[in-house]
């Protein structure tokens, strides 16, 4: 029972892993059109003003550990990180990522280097990749001076928090500044539709970085994510339908 | 290409075939745990050895990040920037632990009880208050039809979750309103949700096998 489960588990990824390869290779012969997500289109806005008024980009990546599940909203994060950061490479200052992670502050600060590399800006400085705290609050507590105090005009929480993002977007809404977030967490979530601006709920966290041309695959990625979407959607009606009907 | 931008770019290889062939492994570690004898398979162990590896080396990030952010808080003491009685406060408290898991390490919990614990109850109790402000704003800021059911599911699972002074429990809403919120509707949302959570989360990882995304080694 356990190897089929096994097998099963590695058609799904096999076959998620072939249409992203297949709808990689048709993404250059015609790219694809997504529907508007409002949060994300205003974070292209945000990013721009940055750059204009000479002002910071800060993105909060939460507290997953790398080694856990819920390190991916983290690295999702970490992506748009990335290319947010060449996006402000214009800008007088570069961003600031804070978190709440170990490895996350590493590799926050990895990209924010490789960013500066890759722009004319003088030396980089590690401490734009920061750790605040090793805890779900003192991580907030120590996001909030970041949010309040280093010039910043639009803020990313992308990652995984809990209950106490509240306490960061209230931080924001008291700088008048700019804030997108989302979470892989089911209460952040509710927290965030409550709390933020602009609330990512569910899977569209993990689509942010196709919304900002972060690569093709990216692109290839969300079209197989729905094509999986549509596939759980009819498993489960075919599913309720045949317990209806007594067959299953 | 001179020698220096040769020698990052074979960095850059390196790092991604480690961090690719690190992943595949793992992965195929977690389908393929048994052999058909029921053995252990040689990919659950490699899977198991490498995941110590990281856990070993997640150890020394956190390290790491502490020395980071004390260098932060001494920029800011260094700096006398705004709320750098808070950094010095900061520093103090990081030592003052140190020294206590030194001569203490059986205790070092106290610590956490004492002092980290009333302040992160502080924080939550403070958090109660930013939330029902938050609610409040709501309107103002999403005026929209979802935006009303979710702060009118709110209060109806408040109404059915907080006994009335004298009146005890709200009939129809504790037995009635709550559950049928809680356990039908609101779980049938979060499984969409986490469905959705879970499809975003295999796609970044098989982005990352692939090595589109690199959150290591930085270069593209």
């Amino acid at each position: 029972m356990i190897i089929w489960l096994g097998l099963a588990g590695f058609g799904v990824v096999f076959f998620s892993a072939a249409m992203m390869v297949v709808f990689l290779l048709l993404q250059r012969k015609a790219p694809s059109v997504f529907r508007d997500i409002p949060a994300l289109t205003r974070l292209r806005q945000a990013v721009g003003l940055v750059v204009e008024d000479g002002s910071r980009l800060h993105i909060s990546l939460g507290h997953g550990a790398i080694t856990t599940p819920q390190s991916a909203s983290a690295l999702a994060g970490l992506a748009l990180l990335r290319r947010l950061a060449d996006l402000t490479s214009a800008g007088d200052q570069p961003p600031i990522a804070t978190s709440g992670d170990g490895t996350l502050a590493i590799l926050s600060q990895d990209a924010l280097q490789a960013a500066a590399k890759f722009s004319d800006r003088a030396a980089f400085d590690p401490t734009t990749g920061r750790l605040t705290g090793l805890t779900p609050f003192s991580y907030a507590a120590g996001a909030i001076p970041a949010i309040r105090d280093e010039n910043v005009s639009a803020n990313l929480l992308m990652g995984n928090f809990g209950v106490e993002v509240a306490l960061l977007t209230d931080a924001v809404e008291r700088e008048n500044a700019f804030v997108l977030a989302g979470s892989d967490n089911l209460t952040a979530q509710a927290v965030i539709y409550a709390c933020a601006q602009e609330p990512l709920i569910g899977e569209e966290i993990y689509a942010a970085g196709a919304y900002v041309e972060s690569g093709p695959l990216h692109a290839a990625s969300l079209i197989v994510q729905d094509i999986l979407r549509w596939l759980i959607i009819t498993v489960i009606l075919v599913g309720a339908l045949l317990a209806l009907a007594g067959v299953l | 290409m001179n020698r220096k931008s040769l020698f990052y770019t074979a960095i850059a290889i390196a790092s991604s075939a480690i961090a690719i062939a690190s992943g595949a492994l793992v992965l195929a570690g977690y389908f393929f745990t048994q052999k058909a004898n029921g053995q252990t398979s040689l990919l659950t162990q490699i899977r198991l050895t490498l995941l110590n590896w990281a856990i070993i080396l997640a150890g020394f990030a956190i390290f790491i990040g502490i020395f980071s952010m004390l260098q932060v808080h001494f920029k800011k003491i260094q700096g006398k920037q705004k709320g750098s009685v808070y950094s010095l406060l900061l520093v103090i408290s990081l030592a003052a632990t140190f020294l206590f898991g030194l001569i203490k390490p059986g205790q070092v919990e106290i610590v956490f009880t004492t002092f980290q614990l009333p302040v992160e109850s502080s924080l939550m109790a403070l958090l109660t208050i930013t939330l029902t402000y938050a609610s409040i704003r709501l309107l103002r800021r999403r005026l929209n039809l979802l935006s009303i059911i979710f702060l009118v599911t709110a209060l109806l699972i408040l109404l059915g979750t907080a006994p009335l002074p004298f009146v005890g429990d709200l009939p129809g809403f504790s037995d009635w309103v709550r559950p049928f919120i809680a356990q039908v509707m609101a779980a049938a949302g979060a499984r969409g949700i986490l469905l959705g959570v879970a499809l975003g989360t295999l796609t970044t990882g098989l982005r990352i096998l692939f090595g589109a995304d690199r959150p290591y080694g930085g270069n593209r």
